[in-house]
């Protein structure tokens, strides 16, 4: 799997949400599955994805599906 | 009452809202009164809650126009509201005016910032109690339209308490983080507003950058939360964050785990806050016992004493006083802030005080040497979800409901589902995600072939909880 597919995947895994309901338009609190519990869950999920440990200030600028790409891209994962 | 008294703070700030706009205890009453001017009578009102300075203000004008707000979650299924309307009549409604989930009938509306207050078609034909003063959910998110019945004496009995004990003053500035729904947090707000405080009031959670944003701009001294949110804390990297003005943490709403308790005593110790464990139901309004947060290291795990001006005692099983300490038993509470009872429909809001001011908490607990209690289990079927308070037997009635047969099981925040169709594991657990509103993470299914049984037909839950350790957990 390539790394956006496993950004992708680890989406779908901690949210527990279909494929078909994960739009890139996708933000936090837009669907009931991503409040702060969910936030938790898709966090760990992507650093374990990833292999990486995100910061305070990255975890709470995750606002959405785009704003996190950008976010682990700084992690030198390359999406 | 602490609400009729708000006029007389001269502080500038009563609240502080999300755009960081202040608004003074004067304007504050103004606007509740203009709420309460609307309502010309004692009635019934359903506030749906958001945590917002309108929320607020209706609040405050309901309870100073002797008016019985029935305090509901805005996030709260459609079908419960319409269920939970149904059955207690309310003459008025009053709700965030973008809110499009809540239907229901109403004859004229008046408009009150980013609220209005809507007149439904019901007739009162029923009777409020003199000394009702509000009412609240035991576990709303189930749908459950059982209500307990919080009288005048028992909101200002528990938040001069509370006030005592946390030593809050006017110079405090708390910052809301769960719904003002939920017992714990109205009881943040009630003893704040009593002492003149100055309430930041934010819909934000810990997870996004305004909140931690608004801590700082508005030199908050002090949060409190339910043991999720401490979970969210040492995520976030608490023990890193520099924030200068917090000055101490609360925690209620559910057993913190025992090693995070620790990690918050070390951490707290470290930034030099002070860390209060509390302990309390809404059948006691809010709050029955606190850590005193100097015992928090030597207490480890303990739910502390009764509040000031409260009483706790413990009984066996055949309801004897028990005099020895670490010997298990019922925590039996007395105070003035044990709550009248329950309502199960509007006609039950005639009643006056059922309970007089003893509460069997359903909880087990045991005292130690020096007189500290500390919970150890419970007797009946309710858990505690992400510091939602769930009836396991709600929860299978919902299913059940959707047509199929169940057994639930669980601990704090993970509830086991029991199904015998194979082919609805892993689905069961969004639909009941959907209806009570919590976080589907908290639900995991299993298959069993068949619900097991007692000749007489009651679930076995023993064999079952042998069963749910066993097997997955979501």
């Amino acid at each position: 799997m390539v790394n956006s597919e496993k950004y992708h995947q680890a989406f779908i895994d901690a949210l527990q949400i279909d494929e078909g309901s994960l739009q890139k338009e996708l933000e936090y609190n837009s669907i009931t599955e991503w409040d702060s519990i969910g936030h938790m869950a898709l966090m760990a999920a992507l650093e374990d994805t990833f292999d990486i440990m995100m910061d305070m200030d990255d975890i709470i600028d995750f606002s959405s599906y785009e704003k996190g790409l950008e976010i682990v891209r700084k992690y030198g994962i390359e999406l | 009452m602490f609400f009729d008294d708000l006029g007389e703070f001269s502080r500038d700030t009563a609240l502080l809202s999300a755009s960081s706009k202040s608004i003074s205890y004067q304007a504050l009453t103004d606007s509740a009164d203009r709420i309460g001017d609307a309502l010309t009578e004692r009635c019934l009102v359903f506030l749906v809650c958001r945590n917002c300075v309108d929320c607020l203000a209706g609040y405050l004008g309901l309870l100073r126009a002797r008016c019985v707000p029935v305090l509901i979650n805005e996030n709260i299924d459609p079908v419960f509201f319409i269920r939970l309307l149904d059955t207690y009549r309310p003459n008025f409604v009053y709700l965030p005016s973008d809110t499009t989930q809540l239907a229901f009938e109403s004859t004229e509306t008046v408009s009150v910032g980013a609220y209005v207050l809507a007149k439904t078609e019901y007739t009162a034909d029923y009777a409020l109690h003199d000394d009702l003063a509000l009412l609240l959910a035991t576990s709303g998110s189930t749908g459950s339209p059982k209500l307990v019945r919080q009288s005048y004496l028992n909101i200002s009995s528990n938040a001069e308490s509370i006030a005592h004990y946390l030593e809050i003053s006017g110079a405090d500035r708390p910052i809301t983080t769960m719904p003002m729904s939920y017992s714990y947090g109205l009881s943040i707000i009630n003893s704040h507003l009593l002492k003149g405080a100055s309430i930041v009031v934010s819909d934000a959670t810990l997870m996004e950058r305004r909140f931690w944003d608004e801590i700082k701009l508005n030199r908050v001294t002090t949060l409190g939360g339910v043991p999720y949110l401490y979970e969210m804390l040492k995520r976030l990297q608490f023990s890193r964050m520099e924030l200068p003005s917090l000055e101490y943490l609360t925690q209620a709403g559910g057993k913190l785990d025992i090693a995070l308790f620790a990690a918050f005593v070390d951490m707290c110790e470290e930034k030099d806050l002070r860390f209060v464990v509390m302990y309390g139901q809404t059948e006691a309004t809010a709050r029955m016992s606190y850590l005193p947060w100097k015992h928090a290291r030597s207490k480890l795990g303990s739910i502390g004493l009764a509040i000031p001006g409260g009483r706790f005692w413990l009984e066996d099983e055949k309801r004897n006083k028990i005099v020895a300490h670490d010997k298990i038993g019922e925590l039996i509470y007395e105070g003035e802030n044990v709550t009248m009872g329950y309502a199960e429909s509007c006609y039950d809001l005639s009643l006056g005080d059922e309970n007089r001011g003893i509460l069997r908490t359903g909880d087990l607990a045991k005292r130690d040497t020096d007189g500290f209690y500390y919970i150890t289990g419970r007797l009946n079927r309710f858990l505690k979800v992400y510091g939602n308070r769930v009836n396991l037997d709600e929860i299978e009635q919902l299913i059940r409901g959707e047509g199929h047969d169940c057994a639930c099981v669980g601990t704090d925040d993970n509830v086991v589902i029991f199904l015998t169709e194979p082919e609805r594991t892993g689905t069961v657990e969004r639909i009941v995600a959907k209806r009570t509103g919590i976080n589907r993470s908290a639900f995991s299914s299993v298959y069993i072939d068949e619900i097991p049984r007692t000749e007489s037909g009651k679930i076995r839950y023993a064999s079952l909880r042998d069963e749910g350790s066993s097997g997955r957990h979501g």
